[in-house]
């Protein structure tokens, strides 16, 4: 385990339920310290926030009661990077199809469980040459779909009818898990956009370490 | 199923970490439970308490309602599937919910054998008391685990022992000298390559929520406080006097389980929870908890 930390900037990855063991668990294998974002006080002195997977209307209704969501989107308004991840994506979409939008700060049009239910859910690899030049192993699990993008979002990887990532200066949605896979390529690019300086000791973005099971060790429990 | 497939689903078990599941047995139930937060639902006819009194056979719910349960929400929708009933495994997947609970809490349709879950490509979650349990059922197919506590019982000292029945085995594990594992396992009944995984893993292999008999905010903190990765909440939330503030206060309770003061705020203003039935004065036979091979 590689453990140094590149850059003194702290990644936060909002702590209220899904999967945030994860991406914290990525965040070290590229040498960034990761912060679990639990109250406010957390978004203090933070490069980026990561929202994670898990159900968006559970998260939106925990921002909400706990009073996270003004606080993340004061921090947003003084440049706070946010990435999306699933159910993080459509929290931050300025339209849900068939649905409020939650944060509404990109201007993305998303449409929930798109491929149908779990039995839908699958795993590829595409390659992405803005975020990486090799390709990247994807995982939608119960994904959503971006199916517009305004004019001031860049496309990162386009699918057959839909985007599954994208960015502008402040924001980048992805709807698919790249913690769940052993690819760092994803995190390497939004440290990247955060303006930390993430660790690269091999050639790949691959981390051959990585087990589905990584996640355990730095479980609350382990 | 494909190891691809196997891995997908205990990701989705992954993505309800520090969640929810609520019964429910109706779409109006539903629509609560989703709205107060829930990460999925359980589509029931009956909830354990209710199927407790009625006593009879339990079976598989009726497709036509889990059917409108699913088009009422965009959480996950679970199932319950009587244990060795693999034709009701087979309806459910064809219905494509998302997942199913193999549940004790239903009449067992096989006193020896329960479902082969790798034939599926639709996860199981399955029920366990103790270490052997949880990795049979694994071993079985399962891509998630839930203590069995004792449904419908408003009791969470069931869901506790088996919690902490399973931390004890996983700890005796842990520390062992590999060369004791053999017989462990087999006093035990455990998987003998499951249980050198759990050796290493210093866990279950897969997502493991709390279950059965969980009735307050302070019932879910506490299970997750003992290691749940989450809370199924059957009885406890549409036998309460107030099920909208039981379900928003449980999910309060199970992001915050760390935090006193926010379970606190999360227990204030509540109304009464469900009755609570005594366990130890209660007949063998009207456990459910010992249904399961």
């Amino acid at each position: 385990m590689r453990l140094t930390i590149a850059d003194a900037g702290v990644m936060g990855v909002l702590d209220l339920q899904g999967g945030v063991q994860e991406h914290l668990d990525h965040l070290q294998r590229i040498g960034i310290a990761g912060r679990p974002v639990k109250r406010a006080t957390d978004l203090d002195g933070l490069a980026g926030l990561i929202i994670p997977g898990g159900e968006s209307t559970c998260l939106a209704r925990l921002l909400d009661i706990f009073g996270l969501r003004a606080e993340i989107e004061a921090h947003y308004r003084q440049g706070l990077k946010l990435w999306g991840t699933c159910a993080g994506a459509i929290l931050l979409a300025r339209e849900n199809v068939g649905e409020a939008p939650f944060f509404g700060l990109i201007d993305i049009a998303v449409s929930r469980n798109a491929f149908g239910g779990q039995l839908d859910s699958f795993n590829i690899e595409k390659l992405a040459p803005l975020v990486a030049r090799e390709p990247i192993p994807l995982t939608f699990i119960r994904a959503p779909k971006i199916v517009r993008t305004g004019p001031d979002v860049r496309v990162l990887l386009s699918m057959e009818d839909y985007v599954a990532a994208a960015e502008d200066d402040q924001i980048l949605v992805t709807v698919f898990h790249p913690e769940l896979t052993p690819s760092l390529a994803f995190h390497r690019y939004f440290a990247r956009k955060c303006g930390l300086c993430p660790a690269r000791d091999a050639a790949t973005d691959r981390d051959a370490d990585w087990t589905p099971q990584s996640w355990f060790r730095f479980g609350p429990h382990a | 199923m494909a190891e691809n497939r196997y891995l997908l689903n205990t990701q989705l078990a992954q993505m309800l970490k520090g969640g929810v599941i609520m019964d429910v047995v109706n779409v109006e139930q539903a629509q609560i439970a989703q709205e107060a937060g829930a990460v999925a639902v359980m589509a029931l006819e009956r909830v354990p308490a209710d199927i407790r009194k009625h006593g009879g056979v339990a079976r598989m719910s009726d497709p036509d309602l889990i059917k409108a349960i699913k088009e009422s929400v965009t959480i996950p929708v679970m199932a319950k599937a009587r244990i060795g009933h693999f034709v009701e495994a087979q309806i459910l997947q064809a219905l494509k919910i998302d997942y199913i609970d193999e549940s004790e809490v239903l009449t067992p349709a096989d006193e020896e054998c329960h479902i082969d879950k790798t034939c599926f490509e639709i996860p199981f979650v399955c029920g366990a008391r103790n270490l052997g349990e949880a990795l049979r059922r694994i071993a079985e197919g399962a891509a998630m685990i839930r203590t069995k506590g004792e449904a419908g019982t408003g009791n969470v000292v069931e869901a506790v022992r088996h919690m902490r029945t399973m931390n004890r085995e996983i700890r005796q594990l842990v520390h062992m000298p590999v060369e004791e594992v053999v017989s462990f396992a087999k006093n035990n009944g455990l998987p003998y390559e499951l249980a050198l995984e759990v050796k290493k893993l210093n866990r279950l292999p897969v997502v493991n929520f709390a279950a059965g008999g969980i009735a307050t905010p302070a019932d879910a903190a506490l299970m997750m406080q003992l290691g749940c990765d989450g809370i199924f909440v059957g009885s406890g939330i549409f036998k309460s006097s107030d099920p909208v503030r039981h379900a928003l206060a449980i999910v309060k309770a199970t992001a915050y389980f760390n935090d006193p003061e926010k379970v606190l705020e999360a227990s204030l203003d509540l109304g009464d929870a469900m009755p609570g039935l005594d366990i130890a004065s209660m007949p063998a036979e009207e456990r459910l908890a010992g249904r399961g091979w």
